[in-house]
């Protein structure tokens, strides 16, 4: 049988051409392949991991933010009612100020008052007296014109004053 | 979706055409029915279908393309013979005048131990059949795939070297995914993810020498149409070479797993050595040898389902005309089914040669752990 008959020529050409071209391919070709083939898996798996390690790294970095934002609303919020209760405290303070300046001032000019009243009144009764000497004066030249009412009437006018 | 109906379309009306385009020939292709002028009686006993398709899947001194009428297209090829008388002796085919005239004392045997054969017949008027490693239509067809396969896979390299870490793009990206296929599911099971690298070169050039082979099989016109894969001497080689691997690659477990099988029964191997000869013949012996005829029988067999379906037309035409041409859609229709289970086919074997190959290498190296 022909069919089952292995011929010798193209064993020949089959052993020799395959052989040649395995050891090309297996040189040029499948070292290459497959050294570029894992390359790029380990490249792929090295990126994906580094992905995953950057997202990571984001949350984090996020959740930083996040806490980093409270904690400074929260200082913002202190400052805030410091900043209130210092107002409130300044302005406290300066009515009090005011007030007591206020105070000084009116008593100051209470007193000044006081002390023009009494010099006034001062002035008033020397003027008073001036007066009152010069009518009594006039009046004592008049009634003095009679003796006989001179003594009585000196001593009503010794009692007058003594009362004021 | 579209694109693989209307691809898949291409291929139908490629492989019909082809087939339909071949099929004059396989009449006048028969010398007897071509030459002959007799009545036409003598012409339908002429018609030989087991001859027609045994010269098809055989081997050929001529790459015959297509006959009409009586003319016939053929490529001659390459004679290289070496006679003890002569020497080397290398001219063209075409000298054989389609074997029908002898050159230099050798001619094409029509009959006899030899027929189809470069046979020379020496002085005393003795027939011998000389060295003969013509480039036949076999090895014509194994050197174009082989150059085909060095074209695609260092071209794919070329990129793969020039654009490391890529998306592949073009004939890689149809690769690819082969080569992985070879790596992670025929490779790395068989083998172990430590030992696999030294066996893939081989691994992978035997997938797709076979797929390849086995595809150009299925093409109906040159270059393809050889029956490389399903010739017994390719697939003989095969087999030997994927022996002498497992041979250099065996250790000492698996020798002593031939000679001596744990847990096996003291009398089994004393005095009559039963159980290493089974170790040995169905370990060392056959699985080369299934691993030959295997390959062989499946694309030969899809080769001759083809021809068959077809010479169906011819034996019925022979009959009467009108049963022949009202057959030939139904032939054709089955050709057609047969074509698609041979694509298959044609996956299948290069998937089971190379996964068998990397098992029997798994298994020369596997650890005493049984």
């Amino acid at each position: 049988m022909g069919l089952i008959t292995p011929d010798p020529g193209l064993v020949f050409w089959m052993i020799v051409s395959f052989l040649i071209v395995f050891f090309i391919l297996k040189k040029y070709a499948w070292k290459p392949v497959m050294s570029a083939l894992s390359n790029r898996e380990k490249a792929i798996e090295n990126a994906l991991r580094q992905a995953d390690k950057v997202k990571l790294e984001m949350e984090k970095l996020q959740a930083d933010n996040l806490k980093l934002m409270a904690e400074a609303r929260v200082e913002r919020d202190k400052i805030l009612k410091e900043a209130r209760l210092m107002k409130d405290q300044i302005i406290d303070e300066a009515k009090g100020v005011a007030q007591a300046e206020g105070k000084k001032l009116v008593d100051a000019a209470r007193s000044s008052i006081q002390n023009e009243k009494k010099a006034a009144i001062k002035e008033i009764k020397d003027q008073v007296a001036i007066l009152s000497i010069q009518i009594a004066e006039k009046l004592i030249k008049d009634k003095l014109a009679a003796n006989a009412n001179q003594g009585e009437y000196i001593d009503k006018l010794m009692n007058e004053i003594k009362l004021n | 979706m579209k694109l693989i109906y209307s691809r898949l379309s291409i291929w139908f009306v490629v492989i019909v055409a082809g087939v339909l385009l071949n099929t004059p020939h396989l009449l006048a292709n028969e010398p007897k029915t071509a030459i002959a002028k007799t009545d036409s009686i003598e012409k339908k006993e002429a018609i030989k279908p087991g001859d027609i398709i045994f010269e098809h899947i055989g081997d050929s001194y001529y790459w015959h393309i297509v006959s009409f009428k009586d003319k016939e297209v053929s490529i001659p090829l390459l004679v290289i013979v070496y006679s003890q008388i002569s020497g080397f002796n290398i001219f063209c085919s075409s000298k054989f005048h389609h074997g029908h005239s002898s050159y230099n004392g050798f001619e094409i045997s029509e009959e006899g131990k030899y027929k189809g054969k470069i046979v020379e017949t020496l002085a005393d008027g003795s027939i011998a059949k000389p060295f003969d490693i013509s480039i036949t239509k076999n090895v014509l067809s194994l050197f174009i795939s082989l150059a085909l396969m060095l074209w695609m896979f260092l071209s794919t390299a070329r990129r793969y070297k020039k654009h490391p870490n890529e998306a592949p793009k073009g004939m890689q990206s149809m690769l690819e995914p082969l080569i992985i296929f070879v790596r992670d599911d025929i490779a790395i099971p068989s083998l172990g993810k430590d030992r696999y690298e030294k066996f893939m070169p081989y691994l992978l050039t035997v997938f797709f020498f076979i797929w390849i082979n086995n595809m150009m099989g299925l093409i109906p016109i040159f270059p393809g149409g050889a029956n490389v894969t399903g010739n017994i001497a390719v697939t003989m080689v095969l087999a030997l070479i994927t022996f002498f691997i497992t041979m250099f690659s065996s250790n000492k477990y698996f020798w002593v797993h031939i000679v001596n099988t744990p847990g096996v029964p003291w009398w089994l191997k004393l005095p009559v050595p039963l159980m290493p000869f089974i170790e040995f013949s169905s370990s060392i012996v056959i699985r080369p040898f299934v691993l030959m005829i295997r390959l062989f029988a499946n694309i030969t067999a899809g080769h001759i389902n083809v021809l068959s379906f077809i010479m169906l037309i011819f034996i019925f035409g022979a009959m009467n005309p009108v049963i022949g041409y009202s057959f030939t859609p139904v032939s054709v229709a089955f050709v057609v089914f047969i074509y698609f289970i041979e694509l298959l086919v044609a996956f299948i074997q290069a998937y089971v040669f190379t996964l068998l190959s990397a098992l029997y290498f798994g298994m020369a190296k596997e650890q005493g752990h049984h």
